[in-house]
């Protein structure tokens, strides 16, 4: 009953940096909204694209600050970043708690932790990024259980050379044969 | 609070010539930028690509119109990064800026330019061709051929005169190539060195500089001074 393209959870940031959300979707826009201007403030007063660390950064702090005040509820969502900057592709996490670390390879939701396990078996130094989108579909399919979990639709996003370095979607026949 | 502030301008790039043509819209302008009298920059690209449907050229203060290039280009990465399929046409393009530059007069702070907004997109009548202008002080319309500064008084009349619906691409830079020379021979601030950029449904191009024929070949120029009494 989905409707394909309804529900988003790959967001561009800038030209060069995405989003992925797992948790409660509207406190990830919640993130992503603030991403993004950070970003575009970034570019605007120092001419350059931000790089992801320190894009990493200010989402961990503003991630934090919300677990800092009695007041404010932490989010309820943590969000993986992925970036192409000066020092090459970088990917970070951060986690409701604020806490940030980048990663060769990271995992969140619900089946993460099996997620996790595949993603360690990969020889990931090797893998190039069109090799690396299907086996990450091939690890979604196979962390999702089909008694339990509700039917998906499966959404890949990629920075690399071959994207031109640009954050985008993969491009739909890229997508259908990882299907 | 900024009142009465009207500046002058500074440094000023020269006319800009637009047309529709059969494919899409072409666009032309000198690569010149003058610093008062002097013809300081020689090398200035006054047409720039907006978003994947349109071609902004801009005349008057240059600064100024970067600083609209610069509005452009958060507006279109805003409009990418929905990312849902759809993306800013010329026309909505237009609209904006008629909305930035008169705004900007309101204030008595105008954008000291006159820009071209040209592009094409597929609407509901298939791929529509759009081709408009703004100035400084907003007043706004859309044309099958545009001309701003010199090109107002010299390129227009040619253009009323001889352009056609169906124009193929070298006729349409032909008849452009006519409007730039004669702005080349009678308007002082332009330069021989031009860039024409075009737009179609597959995209857009600019093409690199390169210079116009001349013709300085009349009697009259050989011994200028044969006629002259002297001076005293």
């Amino acid at each position: 009953m989905i409707l394909a393209g309804s529900n988003r959870r790959l967001h561009s940031v800038h030209r060069n940096s995405g989003l992925a959300v797992a948790g409660l979707a509207a406190d990830g826009r919640q993130i992503v909204s603030r991403a993004k201007s950070e970003a575009a403030n970034y570019e605007k007063v120092y001419g350059e694209p931000m790089p992801v660390k320190e894009l990493a950064d200010r989402v961990a702090s503003y991630v934090h600050l919300c677990t800092l005040y009695w007041w404010l509820r932490p989010f309820g969502c943590g969000v993986i970043l992925g970036g192409y900057d000066r020092d090459g592709p970088q990917l970070y996490m951060i986690e409701p708690s604020g806490l940030s670390y980048k990663y060769f390879g990271a995992a969140l939701g619900k089946g993460r932790q099996a997620a996790k396990t595949e993603i360690e078996k990969l020889k990931l130094s090797e893998l190039t990024c069109r090799e690396g989108i299907v086996e990450v579909a091939k690890i979604i399919y196979g962390v999702h259980d089909e008694a339990k979990d509700k039917s998906f639709e499966l959404e890949l996003s990629w920075v690399c050379e071959e994207s031109n370095r640009q954050h985008e979607k993969v491009p739909s026949d890229l997508l259908e044969q990882a299907k | 609070m900024p009142y009465y502030i009207i500046r002058n301008p500074y440094v000023t790039g020269n006319s800009v010539i637009a047309m529709k043509y059969k494919d899409g819209v072409i666009m032309a302008c000198d690569t010149g930028a003058s610093y008062g009298s002097t013809l300081r920059y020689k090398s200035v690209e006054r047409i720039k690509e907006v978003g994947k449907h349109s071609l902004i050229g801009g005349s008057g203060e240059f600064s100024d119109f970067q600083e609209i290039l610069r509005y452009l280009d958060e507006l279109t990465l805003n409009d990418h990064m929905w990312d849902d399929g759809n993306s800013l046409g010329p026309k909505e393009i237009h609209a904006y800026l008629t909305r930035v530059m008169y705004n900007r007069r309101n204030k008595f702070d105008p954008l000291w330019n006159s820009l071209v907004l040209g592009g094409v997109k597929k609407g509901p009548k298939g791929d529509e061709k759009y081709l408009g202008m703004v100035n400084m002080i907003g007043t706004h319309f859309e044309e099958n051929h545009i001309a701003t500064g010199f090109g107002n008084h010299m390129a227009i009349p040619i253009l009323r005169g001889e352009w056609r619906e169906d124009m193929t691409f070298e006729e349409a830079v032909k008849l452009i190539e006519k409007c730039l020379l004669v702005l080349l021979y009678r308007d002082r601030s332009s330069i021989n060195k031009f860039q024409i950029a075009k737009i179609t449904t597959e995209g857009s191009t600019i093409y690199p500089p390169y210079a116009l024929k001349t013709n300085w070949g009349f009697a009259a120029f050989e011994n200028p001074s044969k006629g002259a009494v002297g001076t005293w």
